[in-house]
C-alpha cells in the first residue's frame, strides 16, 4: 500500500487551472522529489494534499485512506506532516515548545494538571520532553532546546521547523524547498539530516526542491511539473536526460 | 488619606476595564479581529448574572433551597461566566466565522451589528428600565488609618486579579493556551499540528466573555445598577486599554486597564469631574502617540490574519 496516492487530481482558482490530471504515488521508505520552474503549482499540490485547498477533482489516500477534502487538522493527525518554503516558527515561543505543540493530540492533561502540576502532567511533560530532545538531537538543534526561535541562525531555524514536523509522528513528510535560502554549509547539514530522517524513522519524504543537485542526490523517483501537468517522471538519471525536462525547466546547457 | 482612598476606587474600577480589556485583547491577538461586539457582551454577561442572583435569591427566599449569601454570590459569578461564555462563541460562529474570508472592514462591521443587536435585544427583552442588581454581599465597612474600605470592594479586586492569574496559567501551561499563542505568530501552520482551528477560536471567544461576564456581575455588585448601553460606556473604554496593553498580551491588557482606572480616578480627584474624560484620554492619546504598539505589543507587524 504506497504511503501516499493521489489520482487525477484537477484544481481550479477561479478560471485558472492551477493543477491538471496530477497522479502520485508514494511508497514507504521512498524519496520523492516534485521540480519544475516558478509558478507551475508544486506548492499548490501541497496545499491540496495537506488540504489547506480542497481539490476541485481528483482523490487523495493516505496509507489507503481517504483524506480528501478533510480539514487540515484532522489530515496532519492521520499521519502527513509538512514544512514551508518560507520559515513558519511561532517568533516568540521556546524551541521546545514548537516541538510540544505539534504534540497537541497526545497532550492528555487538562484544566487540573495545567494548574496545580498533577503526576500525570509531569510524567506527560517529562514524555514529550524526552521525545522532543530526541528529535531536537537528531536535527542537531537540541542545544536551542530553551531558546526562543527568533534569536537562532537561520540554518537552525528551519531544522526546527523539521523537527516540530517529525514531533507530530507524520508517516510521511512534505518538504517545500528544504534549503531555500541556505548557504552551503548550512545546505550540506540539511540534506544529511533529510537522509538521517529518512535512514533511522524509515519515512517516506515527498519534496519540492529548486536546487538540481539536492533533487538529484536524494531523490528516488522525480516527477517535473509544468503548467500544473506532469510532463516527465522517473529517476535522476531518467530525468536529467529527458529532452522534454531540458527545454522546459532545466535549460539546454549544463546540469548541475 | 484621600490618595489612598482614590486608590481603592482605581483598583475596582481597572478591575473592570482590566477583565473587559483581556476579551478584546485574546481576540486580537489570537485571530487579528477586533471583537466590537464584546463591550455588549459585558452588558449581557451583567444581565446574565442579575437572572442569576435573583432567581437563586428568589428560591432562597420561598424556603425552595437553603442558600447562604457567599454561595450565591459564588454561583452567580461562575454561572454567569459559563453562560456567557456560550454567547461569545456563538458570537464567533454567527459573526465571525463566516467572514473569515471577507475583507477585515466586514467583520468589524459584523461585530458593531451583533453589538446593536445585543443591546436592542436585551432592551427589547427587559425593556428600557434600569435593574437594580441585588445585594449579594452584605456591606461592611472598614476603616484602615482614615480609608473606608468596604467588603464589596476587596473581593472584586481579589476575585478580578485571582480571575487574570488564572487566565494567565491557562494561556502558559495548556495545550490550549500554547495553541492560542501560536496562532497569534502563525495560524498557518497550527492546524498541521492537529490542532482544531475552530475550536481555539471559539474557545478565545469563550474565555473572553467569560472574564467579561465576572465583570459584568463585579460591575453590578458595585454600582447595582444595569441598563442596555452599559456595554458600550465601559467597552470602548476597555478596547482602549486592549491596544494600550499590546496585541494579545494578557499582561500588557491587565495592566493597562488598571492604568486607565488610576488616570481616570485621580483626574476626577484634581479635576471637575466633568473633564474626566477629555484629560484622562488626552493622557492616554499621548501615551499611545509614543509607543504605537502598546505596552507589550511587537513593534514590527507582519503578523498574518484568519
Amino acid at each position: 500500500m504506497p504511503s501516499l496516492q493521489v489520482e487525477g487530481m484537477t484544481h481550479y482558482f477561479g478560471g485558472l487551472r492551477a493543477v491538471h490530471g496530477y497522479d502520485l504515488r508514494v511508497e514507504p521508505g521512498q524519496i520523492r522529489g516534485l521540480i519544475g520552474p516558478n509558478g507551475a503549482g508544486k506548492t499548490t499540490i501541497f496545499n491540496l494534499v495537506t488540504g489547506r485547498y480542497t481539490p476541485t477533482e481528483g482523490r487523495i489516500t493516505l496509507e489507503g485512506e481517504e483524506i480528501t477534502g478533510l480539514e487540515p487538522h484532522k489530515i496532519a493527525s492521520k499521519g502527513l506532516g509538512r514544512t514551508y518554503q518560507n520559515l513558519r516558527l511561532w517568533r516568540h515561543m521556546t524551541v521546545l515548545e514548537h516541538v510540544k505543540l505539534a504534540r497537541y493530540s497526545k497532550i492528555g492533561y487538562g484544566l487540573v494538571g495545567a494548574f496545580f502540576g498533577t503526576s500525570r502532567r509531569h510524567r506527560e511533560e517529562a514524555e514529550i520532553e524526552e521525545r522532543a530532545n530526541t528529535l531536537l538531537e537528531l536535527v542537531g538543534a537540541r542545544h536551542f532546546a530553551d531558546q526562543v526561535v527568533t534569536s537562532l541562525p537561520y540554518g537552525a531555524q528551519r531544522r526546527v521547523e523539521l523537527a516540530r514536523a517529525l514531533a507530530t509522528e507524520p508517516k510521511i513528510l512534505l518538504l517545500d524547498e528544504p534549503t531555500a535560502g541556505m548557504n552551503l554549509e548550512e545546505l550540506v547539514q540539511m540534506m544529511d539530516i533529510v537522509r538521517r530522517i529518512h535512514d533511522e524513522l524509515g519515512l517516506a519524504i515527498f519534496l519540492i526542491e529548486h536546487r538540481m543537485k539536492i533533487v538529484m542526490e536524494l531523490c528516488d523517483v522525480i516527477q517535473t511539473l509544468v503548467f500544473g501537468q506532469v510532463i516527465a517522471e522517473g529517476t535522476p538519471n531518467e530525468i536529467q536526460r529527458n529532452p522534454a525536462v531540458i527545454d522546459a525547466y532545466l535549460g539546454k546547457d549544463v546540469v548541475t | 488619606m484621600i490618595f489612598f482612598q482614590n486608590l481603592v476606587n482605581a483598583l475596582q474600577l481597572g478591575s473592570f476595564y482590566a477583565l473587559i480589556a483581556l476579551g478584546y485583547s485574546m481576540v486580537y491577538g489570537v485571530l487579528m479581529l477586533f471583537n466590537f461586539a464584546h463591550g455588549d457582551v459585558f452588558m449581557v454577561g451583567a444581565y446574565i448574572g442579575f437572572l442569576v442572583s435573583t432567581g437563586l435569591l428568589t428560591l432562597a427566599n420561598l424556603g425552595a433551597v437553603a442558600l447562604p449569601t457567599w454561595l450565591i454570590l459564588a454561583l452567580t459569578i461562575i454561572l454567569a461566566m459559563f453562560l456567557t461564555s456560550f454567547v461569545g462563541m456563538l458570537v464567533e460562529r454567527v459573526g465571525y466565522r463566516p467572514l473569515r474570508g471577507a475583507p477585515r472592514a466586514s467583520a468589524a462591521i459584523s461585530g458593531l451589528m451583533i453589538g446593536i443587536f445585543l443591546e436592542t435585544f436585551v432592551l427589547w427583552l427587559g425593556g428600557p428600565k434600569r435593574r437594580s442588581f441585588p445585594a449579594l454581599i452584605e456591606s461592611t465597612t472598614y476603616e484602615l488609618g482614615g480609608v473606608i474600605v468596604t467588603n464589596k470592594k476587596i473581593v472584586i479586586v481579589l476575585v478580578s486579579m485571582l480571575l487574570m492569574l488564572a487566565l494567565h496559567l491557562f494561556v502558559r501551561r495548556t495545550k490550549w493556551g500554547m495553541a492560542m499563542r501560536a496562532m497569534a505568530y502563525d495560524y498557518v501552520v497550527v492546524p498541521l499540528m492537529g490542532v482544531p482551528l475552530n475550536t481555539i477560536a471559539a474557545l478565545t471567544f469563550g474565555l473572553g466573555s467569560a472574564l467579561a461576564a465576572a465583570a459584568g456581575v463585579f460591575f453590578g455588585i458595585a454600582y447595582p445598577v444595569l441598563d442596555p448601553y452599559m456595554g458600550i460606556r465601559y467597552g470602548w473604554k476597555a478596547f482602549v486599554a486592549a491596544i494600550l496593553g499590546g496585541r494579545g498580551s494578557v499582561l500588557g491588557a491587565a495592566l493597562a486597564g488598571f492604568m486607565l482606572g488610576f488616570i481616570e480616578i485621580f483626574v476626577a480627584w484634581i479635576f471637575p469631574s466633568t473633564w474626566r474624560d477629555l484629560i484622562a484620554y488626552s493622557i492616554i492619546l499621548l501615551i499611545l502617540t509614543l509607543r504605537p504598539h502598546g505596552f507589550f505589543g511587537e513593534p514590527y507587524s507582519a503578523q498574518l490574519r484568519l
